[in-house]
């Protein structure tokens, strides 16, 4: 184990422990914009600057690692400095559009300059220009509000493992972009998004549905495969309008593209909404009440003239437990026959 | 699954074989990818070159219907080259010795013969996985979408035990299932032959417990398995059919004959969220609600219980299906009366103790991993720890029986079907989601680049695939993701259904079709005969 001290708090960390980490395990706070705690440390941002005892310069937290008896100071009135003036140099070359954007409230970028006064105002100058053209259906890219951080480059190698984007150019003209700057052609998991601190990348079914602050967060788990992601549900007006997840729970926040964008079936118009039954080859609609007393009536019938097994029910790995065990347990008791199965094989 | 998720990326070996992991379940191939990035070693047996390959250390490309072969070749490497875990067989298992000639056959040349692998790699992955004590191997329905599946899936537990790979963190015999609750829905008992919590229906104590439970008394006979269910249907033995959250026009084998099956019944009910092509069949739709409409909880596939919470209102006049049932029993004259879910799952905990433990208030905390038997137990991330329930675990010898329907001259071609990453299942819900819609809307069959020159077709162009079941026009995607006399199409799509072409042959044992492999043919739609544009190559 490894002595530190910062900002008078002195600690213990196992070897290999970055001196971001260690102020994280003190609870004190350093400002990050690059960093990711689920990706390696890229020193990008230049925003965890810390002064460490012994270094004439100041170093960034994120990819400094202990050593034995390190101290350390996260602020001084130079080092607010320096992360202000990165701030306003980020600022100076962003769209500052925050009233029209979708991330407004749910922006890392945003509530640094906040909380710093950064303005964008005191590098004024020459700025990016891109025009949002990605063609795929799924993610926006908005490249000029892009704060290269690489973040997205980063979770798409190393946890999706596709590399589909990388940084490309250099100074000014640096972008993140697919090869030749074509469209995206990837798993679209949105992993990038769920990663973005600010609003360069987002859905593009959230556009305009409404932001972070409207909505009411309900944790819950995804309805495709056999995984059991645990997503959130953002509604808002009765409509899931995002899914997202939390990087506390087991699937690390990590989705598909199905759990992250496949959610439009729940609110589309072909939803059933009446109980229906077939006359003459066409279904009408009747009430719960005479539909229920139907089945109930010809599940009778059928039953008295050929006996329980010759009826037959088939459930589903879509429902829940609850309704599952119901079902079974109505036909076997209700109907008297073991005739009862679901899709496993199949 | 025996183990967890979250265990995979600890692994030292991980040996995937009949699952396209990083389409499938695509978020368990991101630990497979994160286990990889801290030293894992990757061994993929599938007849596609999926996604995953790109992380394998071993690609072993085998014929497909060959698994039961593979499985045994390594096995035989694994005994020849004393790599076996003698304590762990001693202790946990039975029949060593007999079964360990079974496998003497099965010779890297020999296996070779089989499966189109080369023998050298049967060696070496057999070397990698027999070799390390913490290797877990994952299949999905590669695996039991056979008429071998039983055999198939055995082979898997052969080696685990061979090796003493089960039992222990990181290791083990791990299914991926393929749908949200598939794992609950058998826990739940909607299965045939067993009672909640897979227990027995044939014994009377078992019977009596439940009888007890629900004020009843319970029939004795085992029941149909949805796939006797259909041929009964046809033959005109089942005359009524109940289907909650089914879509079997779509997912079943040999369409045209589920059709007509379904056609044949006096009365079907279909209770879901749309009209489904089984739907349009019913005598009565009733219109439930989805997931984020209703509380409940679902069970992942490595038996993690979690909650699932109302966020929105159903549409229109639409009831959760607990509501419908509790209502319907009641009409039938049998009351089932429960105030909320929680209430259920009480009933089920105290009728099946793996689940006792588990309580709402608990998963608000997040998803606990059954056997959980009382309500301090933390939940069980892998299985036999302290060893197998019935005490020894048995090897069974398994023979090498070819599939139901090898290609021939009249169908020369193999189709396997699955599916793909962004539709799911039959579609039902995937297809009506715009952006999903949008990129990957249309059907298609792969086809190896050798073959598609052999026929002269070109990549997108709609071709005729039929089998002895059934014909569909699909585009051709020339790709050499399929290996040479291999095509592949995706289960998903109505317009050009797979399984119109499937065959329904049944392994004996599980009743589970053989969906992966069938004979096909492939021709051109405009049947001319075209003079081939030179390829490359003969340029």
């Amino acid at each position: 184990m490894l002595k530190i001290t910062i900002d008078g708090k002195a600690t213990q960390v196992p070897q290999g422990t970055t001196v971001l980490d260690a102020a994280r395990m003190l609870d004190i706070s350093i400002p990050t914009l690059c960093h990711h705690p689920k990706l390696t440390p890229f020193g990008g941002c230049r925003l965890c600057l810390v002064e460490i005892k012994g270094i004439p310069r100041a170093v960034t937290a994120c990819t400094t690692p202990v050593t034995d008896g390190m101290e350390v100071t996260t602020s001084t009135p130079q080092i607010e400095q320096l992360r202000k003036s990165v701030l306003e140099l980020i600022l100076s070359d962003h769209p500052n559009d925050c009233m029209l954007c979708e991330s407004a409230g749910d922006c890392t970028l945003q509530e640094l300059a906040y909380f710093y006064g950064a303005k964008g105002s005191t590098f004024e100058g020459e700025r990016r220009v891109y025009p949002k053209r990605d063609g795929n259906p799924f993610l926006e890219r908005d490249m000029e509000k892009c704060i290269m951080c690489g973040r997205c480059v980063k979770v798409c190698d190393e946890v999706q493992g596709v590399g589909a984007i990388d940084f490309t150019y250099r100074g000014f003209k640096s972008k993140i972009c697919p090869p030749y700057e074509e469209d995206l052609n990837c798993e679209f998991c949105g992993q990038c998004v769920s990663t973005c601190p600010t609003g360069a990348l987002t859905g593009k079914m959230w556009s305009l549905k409404g932001r972070q602050k409207d909505v009411k967060e309900v944790d819950s788990v995804c309805s495709y495969c056999g995984v059991g992601c645990n997503l959130t549900l953002n509604v808002r007006n009765n409509e899931i309008i995002r899914v997202t997840s939390k990087p506390d729970t087991w699937n690390e926040g990590w989705l598909c593209v199905k759990g992250r964008f496949g959610y439009g079936y729940v609110n589309s118009p072909d939803r059933l909404t009446k109980p229906l039954i077939k006359k003459n080859d066409t279904f009408e609609e009747v009430s719960w009440d005479f539909a229920l007393d139907y089945i109930s009536s010809k599940l009778k019938e059928i039953k008295k003239e050929f006996g329980a097994d010759s009826i037959g029910g088939l459930s589903s790995a879509r429902c829940t437990n609850e309704e599952n065990y119901l079902f079974q347990k109505f036909i076997r008791s209700a109907i008297g026959t073991n005739n009862v199965d679901h899709c496993a094989r199949l | 699954m025996t183990n967890s998720i979250t265990e995979i990326e600890n692994a030292e070996v991980i040996f995937i074989i009949g699952s396209n992991t990083k389409e499938t379940h695509p978020v368990i191939a991101n630990r497979m990818i994160k286990g990889y990035r801290k030293g894992a070693k990757i061994i993929i047996a599938d007849p596609r070159k999926v996604p995953m390959v790109r992380f394998a250390e071993h690609f072993l490309q085998l014929r497909p219907g060959t698994d039961v072969a593979l499985l045994n070749g390594i096995a035989h490497i694994i005994v020849k080259e004393g790599l076996y875990d003698k304590d762990f067989i001693d202790k946990h298992s039975e029949g060593f010795e007999e079964w360990k000639k079974s496998v003497e056959e099965f010779t890297p040349e020999h296996v070779e013969k089989i499966t189109g692998v080369p023998k050298d790699k049967i060696i070496s992955a057999a070397r990698l996985y027999g070799g390390s004590r913490k290797a877990g191997i994952f299949y999905t329905m590669g695996i039991t979408q056979h008429t071998t599946g039983f055999d198939n899936v055995s082979a898997t537990a052969n080696l685990a035990l061979l090796t003493g790979n089960i039992g222990k963190e990181s290791t083990g015999i791990n299914p991926l299932r393929g749908q949200n609750n598939v794992q609950g829905a058998s826990d739940a008992a909607c299965l045939p032959n067993v009672l909640p919590g897979y227990q027995k229906i044939d014994l009377p104590e078992v019977r009596e417990k439940f009888e007890k439970a629900w004020g009843v008394s319970l029939p004795t006979n085992k029941g149909m398995t949805a796939t006797e269910m259909i041929p009964a249907a046809h033959e005109g033995k089942l005359k009524a059919l109940y289907i909650m959250g089914e879509n079997p026009v779509i997912s079943d084998p040999n369409t045209n004959h589920t059709v007509k099956a379904l056609k044949n019944l006096e009365f079907l009910v279909v209770q879901d969220i749309f009209m489904t092509e089984t739907a349009l069949l019913a005598d009565v739709v009733l219109p439930s609600a989805c997931f984020a409409e209703k509380n409940g909880t679902f069970s992942n596939t490595d038996r993690k219980v979690q909650r699932v919470r109302k966020a929105v209102k159903a549409p229109g006049e639409a009831q959760d299906d607990m509501s419908i049932i509790m209502e319907l029993s009641a009409k039938m004259g049998y009351n089932m009366k429960y105030n909320s879910p929680e209430d259920v799952l009480v009933e089920f905990g105290q009728l099946w103790p793996n689940l006792a433990g588990i309580t709402y208030s608990r998963l608000e905390k997040g998803g606990i991993q059954w056997p959980c038997p009382t309500v301090d137990h933390p939940g069980t991330p892998y299985l036999y720890k302290t060893g197998f329930p019935k005490g020894k675990a048995p090897f069974t010898a398994l023979k090498f029986r070819p599939a139901a329907e090898p290609a021939d001259e009249g169908y020369p071609y193999v189709l396997t079907t699955g599916r793909n990453l962004y539709q799911y299942h039959t579609g039902s819900m995937t297809r009506r989601v715009a952006p999903i819609e949008k990129h990957a809307g249309e059907a298609y069959v792969e086809i190896n680049p050798i073959d598609s020159e052999k026929l002269c077709i070109k990549d997108g162009e709609v071709i005729r695939v039929s089998s002895r079941r059934g014909t569909i026009d699909i585009k051709a995607r020339v790709t050499q993701r399929v290996g040479i006399g291999l095509v592949f199409v995706p289960m998903h799509y109505h317009e050009a259904a797979a399984n119109l072409l499937t065959i329904d042959a049944l392994d004996p044992i599980v009743k589970i079709p053989e969906f992966k492999v069938c004979a096909v043919r492939i021709e051109r739609l405009d049947r001319k005969p075209v003079a081939c544009i030179p390829s490359a190559s003969e340029k």
